[in-house]
């Protein structure tokens, strides 16, 4: 055994007791009622475990002088990160919040990697051991792909113009990527066989940050909680592997729970798109084979509702479930709906939110938005718990929401063909609100619009909930 | 000044078993979470890698030249934007879920 000093001991049980509290924390986010406390423990652990490594390092031993530009560094990264992060987390929107979590995710990985170049460049001209090696490639290639696909999809999900939402086509987009992992690879074997060259390190670093680039940009708006999710796990493996180079404990657990979470979302988002996560990442829909084929055979003709009906249809039900998709939210209806939902309640109507696991741009990012608008969260339902009430529900409402809900999904030959979908189509009546009959991110018609029991509302989201609400006071 | 910035040494066999058991510890954990709550839970755990700051920190106390100044003056500033910024805007989402509206407005049924 290691005989500790008492000032070791403390640090090490200070990162103990952090990773505790975050393990504490991500348990007690298994409920809305608890997650909030679990937050906080989890910040208590972060600042717990920083504080400690702050008088570790300030009363450590024979490590010569005091470094105060180390110190000055310390602060002043510290004040200008956090102050950032402060003020951007306490401005965003929720509708933004895919894009400031990407770069978060973004930050967090580029730092990972800053630590493990630091170390290469630090410890010039001896060759690493082994182990250490192939954390530090691994560090440095993760965290760089993290760093600039995280701010790929940050820009994409803001809509800047030089990273279009959509999905962008690279040219060659295979080849390069080919190309990037063979220098990747071919720079790791020569250093894993004994070599220190820093060069060769800066050309692995340099492919991981184009690998990131042509990772992400290919990538369509309504894929984007796989990827977001997938760089997420990423991040989490480079902390970890931070951890490794720097024989750091709390990194290694911290950065393996976040690499768990991240993976389990990435499974989650790709099995609800019923889509592999190599089909994502190789490119949008139809780039596959059998996308055409399918369109044919829907046909039939599309009944119209009026307001007023409307209005009717769900004053008069005795369940309305609403289906919400990402169209609600560009529309910035997320209140309306609400509005709707509480002067339908006062009219003993019970009402409910069918949530699809990709009804938003990261997972779970369609409660968050119902949430902010004062939905209780007991009637956000997620999609297997309520897809058999739409047996009994009168009317299903459906805003914004297209694919999810198109019973093409059961079929084969189509391309949304598998993806578990909601049960529009059970419900007694149907109304889509929806401003013109265009198509949804997979491109195809979607049946349930020329279903007979579907009524469409061809309205704005936001105008026509505003509507409906004055409509069915009226009543 | 040139200490070693590695703090803690231990065995690659003992680092590589608190990794594999912390990713089934995750696993186990976070598996239970539900899809309501993904998105703060994604939130809540990009705070968590924000530990990273403590090997931001270890790193800046050890250097001692222009490069290793830079370098770890973005690390530490990236890292604290990760924490400081992930838990705040975490907690600011988990305020919002509650089981009855702020301001309930009427909760009489006429019909």
């Amino acid at each position: 055994m290691v005989n500790l000093t008492p000032l070791d001991a403390f640090v090490r049980l200070a990162w103990l007791l952090g990773a505790v509290a975050f393990v504490i924390g991500l348990s007690r986010m298994n409920s809305p009622a608890t997650a909030r406390n679990g937050n906080l423990v989890s910040a208590g652990g972060m600042v717990l475990a920083i504080g400690a490594t702050a008088v570790y390092l300030l009363f450590r031993p024979s490590t010569g002088s005091f470094n105060v530009v180390g110190w000055l560094i310390i602060l002043a990264g510290i004040a200008v990160g956090g102050g950032y992060g402060l003020y951007s987390a306490r401005t965003v929107k929720m509708t933004a919040m895919p894009q400031l979590v990407s770069l978060f995710n973004a930050v967090g990985g580029g730092a990972a990697a800053l630590i493990a170049i630091d170390e290469y460049l630090r410890h010039a001209g001896t060759v690493p051991g082994l182990q250490e090696n192939v954390a530090t490639v691994l560090d440095i290639a993760i965290g760089a792909v993290t760093f600039t696909g995280s701010l790929i999809a940050s820009g994409k999900l803001m809509g800047l113009r030089i990273t279009p939402s959509r999905a962008v086509k690279i040219p060659g987009g295979q080849l390069v990527t080919l190309v990037l992992a063979a220098v990747v690879i071919a720079g790791s074997a020569f250093l894993f066989l004994g070599n220190y060259n820093a060069a060769v390190m800066a050309g692995i670093l340099i492919a991981a940050l184009i690998f990131g680039i042509t990772l992400a940009l290919p990538i369509g708006g309504a894929d984007m909680p796989v990827v977001i999710s997938l760089l997420n796990s990423f991040t989490g493996t480079a902390v970890a592997m931070a951890g490794f180079v720097l024989n750091n404990p709390v990194l290694i657990i911290a950065g393996a729970l976040v690499g768990a979470s991240g993976a389990i979302l990435t499974k989650l988002m790709a099995d609800a798109m019923n889509r592999s996560i190599l089909n994502i990442m190789l490119g949008g829909f139809g780039g596959g084979d059998s996308a055409t084929a399918a369109v044919a055979g829907v046909g039939g003709s599309v009944r119209e509702v009026s307001l007023d009906d409307a209005a009717i249809q769900l004053a008069y039900a005795s369940s309305v479930i609403v289906v919400p998709g990402y169209g609600l939210a560009v529309a910035q209806a997320q209140h309306g709906v609400r509005e709707l939902a509480e002067v339908l309640e006062a009219k003993g109507v019970d009402v409910k939110y069918a949530i699809h696991p990709v009804a938003g741009r990261m997972p779970g990012h369609m409660n968050v938005l119902l949430a902010e608008a004062n939905v209780p969260y007991p009637q956000l339902r997620e999609m297997d718990d309520i897809n058999p009430e739409f047996d009994r529900c009168d009317v299903a409402l459906v805003i914004g929401a297209n694919d999810v809900t198109n019973p093409a999904a059961r079929k084969p030959g189509s391309p949304v063909s598998g993806m578990p979908i909601l049960d529009v189509d059970h419900a007694k009546n149907i109304i889509v609100m929806k401003r013109s009959m265009g198509r949804g991110y997979a491109g195809i018609d979607n049946e349930l619009y020329t279903n007979p029991k579907t009524g469409m509302l061809f309205k704005d989201a936001k105008a026509g909930l505003a509507e409906l609400v004055a409509a069915v006071k009226a009543l | 000044m040139n200490g070693d910035p590695a703090v803690t040494s231990m065995p690659i066999d003992l680092a590589f078993t608190i990794f594999v058991l912390a990713i089934m510890c995750g696993v186990a954990v976070i598996s239970k979470v539900p899809a309501t709550l993904h998105t703060p839970l994604m939130s809540g755990a990009n705070s968590i890698h924000g530990i990273v700051l403590v090997g931001a920190m270890i790193i800046a106390v050890a250097a001692d030249n222009p490069v290793s100044y830079v370098l770890s003056f973005l690390a530490v500033a990236f890292a604290s934007l990760n924490v400081v910024g992930g838990y705040v805007v975490t907690d600011r989402m988990l305020q919002m879920f509650r089981r009855k509206p702020a301001a309930p407005k009427t909760d009489k049924a006429e019909g």
